[in-house]
């Protein structure tokens, strides 16, 4: 049974990287979640007969207990990732993967308190955590139980702050210097734990750690947040790894360990494309200090168009690019962007879509809004493959989106920007952009490309001013 | 078990596995990505399940209980949202396919 049982953890591996594989590229990427999925099951079903369960002796209450607890846990995320819009997919994400980190960083609590229970009844009376474990199991068991208590309570604390629940950024003057002291007592409570059989040392460690989870991310700013949620990704897998090796689970580590490193590097593209290393998410507290900068005097005004004209102008072109921003999702005007596309492909303009790196929460967010409205991804382009294309287009629609297009990320050192790289709308014949009103992005920063001379402003509501644009290029 | 050498050959394996999955991936599909590997860490519920079946005492059970919830509420959540994103990305030639939406 045993070796039946490895059998199924190796397939259920092999079939979690296949998966992930799949999952690059669009073409095959449904095909590699069921794959993981049918992967995910095998191992569960496997996990039922194992000896380790079956020989314990309270196998049928514990048994109970864990077909009660999945169909808990499982039928609550069934029924909430069904139900959640495709504009909250962000802080859902960070909710079920802070479920994970807990769901670790518990394995370790039961694994250390038994240990540590052992110990103290030994008949010499003196042993310790990790005479009963091992140094290795010990330290790694240790390790993740941090890892995954810091990636549970951050995963909250990351979830309440996209979904308008938690809006403070400020807990406590110096901040940082507290953290970091904080992590020292907690390393030196997993320390002690190792040392020690005492239960009050690992239920203050745990507690520690949580607290720790939540200064670590209370203090990083909104359009930070998908680089937080990515690390904690990353750091679930990591514990998850590490957990798996504490229980001698060869699927766990390799998945674990996978996840890890995949979302290590993830969570660095990210940053990358947003222009901010990952230490400085953490540390600089950027966002806040950022978004104060005063605006010297604008070059120029702003030109309004109305939809007529804007109509008349994408009717005639041969080739329209629009890029979209958060705002246009904000607005629920992607159906109505869709609907823009598909009459102008009629009139035969070539209409194309180009995607900032970290247009919407985070880096894909957007490609998937415009795909839930039905938009082909082969529409959909990179900043790297449209950015020489601009020169060719006589209209880029620019809607919801602001920083992204900022020319003086390339134009301007002192911009708090500079160094983005954005797409280069100004580059086209015309700049038309659907915007509520005059004011600045999310950044605070004002954009040079509103006041250029072949740009245009159409302002008013992302769904209503598409709206327009249909009407006016229907009429024609 | 898994001990010593072999453990960390694992390891550094599966490190390097997962660094060369993401390096391919096109930019469109990083929140789909991030959601899978998020599903696959969902994996932990197994091991939740080892935690709880040889829980001995009741405060053990309480623990173990929360792992296996939260562990399947990674596994499910993270595969529903996961499918429900990748169900979403269609060519623009999606008559190929017949048009089932």
């Amino acid at each position: 049974m045993e070796t039946l049982i490895q059998a199924a953890y190796l397939i259920a591996a092999a079939l979690f990287i296949l998966g992930l594989k799949q999952m690059s590229s669009p073409v095959t990427a449904r095909r590699g979640i069921i794959w993981a999925g049918a992967g995910m099951v095998l191992a569960t079903l496997a996990t039922f007969m194992s000896p380790q369960i079956l020989d314990s002796d309270q196998v049928s209450i514990n048994i109970m207990l864990i077909i009660i607890a999945i169909a808990l846990g499982g039928g609550y995320a069934w029924y909430s990732g069904k139900k959640v819009a495709m504009t909250d997919m962000p802080q859902m994400i960070a909710m079920y993967n802070g479920m994970g980190g807990g769901a670790a960083a518990a394995i370790a609590a039961v694994e250390l308190i038994k240990a540590s229970n052992e110990a103290a009844h030994d008949v010499t009376g003196s042993s310790t955590v990790a005479d009963m474990l091992g140094a290795d199991v010990a330290i790694l068991g240790i390790l993740g139980a941090i890892i995954g208590t810091i990636s549970f309570s951050g995963s909250i604390i990351a979830w309440a702050k996209l979904d308008g629940r938690l809006n403070r950024s400020k807990l406590l003057p110096m901040q940082h210097v507290i953290n970091a002291l904080l992590a020292i007592v907690t390393l030196g409570f997993g320390v002690a734990i190792y040392f020690t059989n005492s239960l009050d040392t690992i239920i203050i460690f745990y507690l520690l750690a949580l607290v720790l989870g939540v200064f670590i991310t209370v203090p990083v700013g909104g359009a930070d947040m998908p680089v937080i949620i990515s690390l904690f990704n990353a750091l679930t897998g990591l514990a998850v790894g590490f957990e798996g090796y504490v229980l001698g689970n060869a699927a766990m580590i390799i998945a674990g360990i996978v996840v890890g490193s995949a979302g290590s590097l993830l969570t660095q593209l990210m940053a990358k494309a947003m222009n901010r290393s990952v230490a400085n998410v953490f540390f600089a507290g950027v966002g806040t200090d950022a978004a104060v900068v005063s605006s010297d005097g604008n070059e120029g005004v702003m030109k309004e168009i109305q939809a007529q004209d804007a109509g008349i102008l994408m009717s005639f072109a041969s080739q329209v690019v629009i890029i979209p921003g958060y705002g246009m999702a904000v607005a629920q005007a992607q159906h109505k962007i869709w609907e823009l596309t598909q009459i102008l492909t009629e009139k035969g303009v070539k209409v194309k879509f180009a995607i900032h790196p970290v247009a919407g929460r985070m880096p894909g967010h957007m490609n998937v809004l415009l795909a839930e409205a039905g938009v082909p991804y082969d529409m959909i382009y990179d900043m790297e493959d449209i950015n020489a294309d601009f020169k060719n287009t006589t209209v880029a629609l620019v809607i919801g989106a602001n920083d992204v297009v900022n020319p003086s990320a390339k134009t301007d050192s002192s911009s708090p920007l500079f160094g983005m790289p954005i797409l280069d709308a100004i580059d086209a014949d015309n700049v038309i952009v659907i915007k509520r009103g005059r004011g600045t992005g999310f950044s605070g920063v004002e954009n040079p490309l509103f006041f250029a001379d072949n740009a245009k402003m159409l302002f008013g509501d992302g769904q209503k001013a598409a709206s327009e644009l249909i009407q006016a290029v229907k009429e024609l | 078990m898994i001990e010593g050498l072999a453990a960390i050959y694992i390891f550094m394996l599966a490190g390097f596995t997962g660094y060369e999955i993401i390096s391919k991936v096109p930019v469109i599909l990083h929140t789909p990505l991030m959601s899978g590997s998020n599903f696959v860490h969902g994996i932990v519920l197994v091991g939740a399940m080892v935690a709880l079946g040889i829980a001995e005492t009741t405060g053990q059970q309480v623990i173990g209980f929360i792992a296996v919830l939260l562990g399947a509420g990674n596994a499910v959540g993270g595969y529903v949202v996961t499918e429900r994103m990748l169900e979403m990305f269609r060519p623009s030639n999606k008559k190929a396919k017949g048009e089932d939406s």
